[in-house]
C-alpha cells in the first residue's frame, strides 16, 4: 500500500501556501497519494479572479517573492500533473465565498466536504498549514 | 540509443530543480541520462535522495563554481 499524506490548508500567508505546496509535489512525485484540502484564507488564493494573490507573513515571504523561489500555484499544479495529487476546494469556504467550482482554478477538484476529507484521512499522516 | 539532456535550472530554488529532474524524466526513455544544472546547495542534496527513493541512478555529483551538476539515469 502507497503511502498517503493529507495536506490542510487554512492560511492565505505566502509561507505556509509555499510550505504546503512544496510538502504536496515532492510527497506527490516521490510515490506518495497526496490530498490537499483548501479552507478558509487558504482558499482565495486559488480563485481565478485572486490567483496566486499572498500576503507576506514576513522575511522569507518577501525573499521568495523577490527571488526566484517557484510559486505555489506552480507547485501544486505540477503535484497534480506528475504526481498522484488532488487538490479540493472545501465546499464550506466556496458557500461562504459564494463561488463555484468554474471561479476556481482549472487543477482543482472536486469540493469536498469534511465529512468526506475526514475519511479520506484517515490513518493518513496529515499536515496542517 | 539512450540520450542525455541537460535541464538547466540555475537560479531557482528548492524544489525547482526537482521538479524539473521529475518533468524531464516523464519524457525521457530507459536508460537515457539527465544533468541537472542547479545553483542550490539544498537541491543538489535533495534530488539523490529522491533518485534513490523512487529507484532511478545517480551517476555522479559535482559542484564547479557554484552550479552543481547531478547526472541521473532513468532506470524503470
Amino acid at each position: 500500500m502507497s503511502e498517503k499524506i493529507c495536506v490542510i490548508v487554512t492560511s492565505g500567508s505566502r509561507e505556509k501556501l509555499q510550505m504546503a505546496a512544496m510538502l504536496a509535489s515532492v510527497g506527490a512525485v516521490s510515490g506518495a497519494e497526496v490530498l490537499v484540502f483548501l479552507s478558509m484564507n487558504g482558499l482565495p488564493p486559488f480563485v481565478r479572479s485572486s490567483a496566486g494573490a499572498a500576503e507576506n507573513e514576513g522575511e522569507l515571504g518577501r525573499l521568495m517573492a523577490e527571488k526566484k523561489a517557484p510559486p505555489f500555484l506552480q507547485l501544486f499544479e505540477q503535484a497534480v500533473e506528475l504526481g498522484d495529487a488532488k487538490v479540493h476546494p472545501c465546499s464550506m469556504a466556496m458557500d461562504v465565498m459564494g463561488i463555484g467550482k468554474d471561479d476556481l482554478l482549472g487543477f482543482l477538484g472536486e469540493p469536498l466536504g469534511l465529512t468526506k476529507f475526514l475519511s479520506e484521512a484517515d490513518g493518513a499522516q496529515t499536515w496542517t498549514f | 540509443m539512450s540520450e542525455k539532456r541537460t535541464i538547466d535550472a540555475r537560479g531557482t530554488f528548492c524544489p525547482g530543480p526537482l521538479m524539473e529532474l521529475i518533468a524531464g524524466i516523464k519524457q525521457a526513455e530507459i536508460g537515457d541520462e539527465l544533468e541537472v544544472l542547479s545553483t542550490d546547495e539544498g537541491s543538489a542534496n535533495d534530488i539523490p535522495e529522491w533518485v534513490n527513493k523512487v529507484g532511478h541512478e545517480v551517476v555522479g555529483t559535482s559542484e564547479a563554481a557554484g552550479v552543481w551538476h547531478v547526472v541521473v539515469r532513468k532506470t524503470k
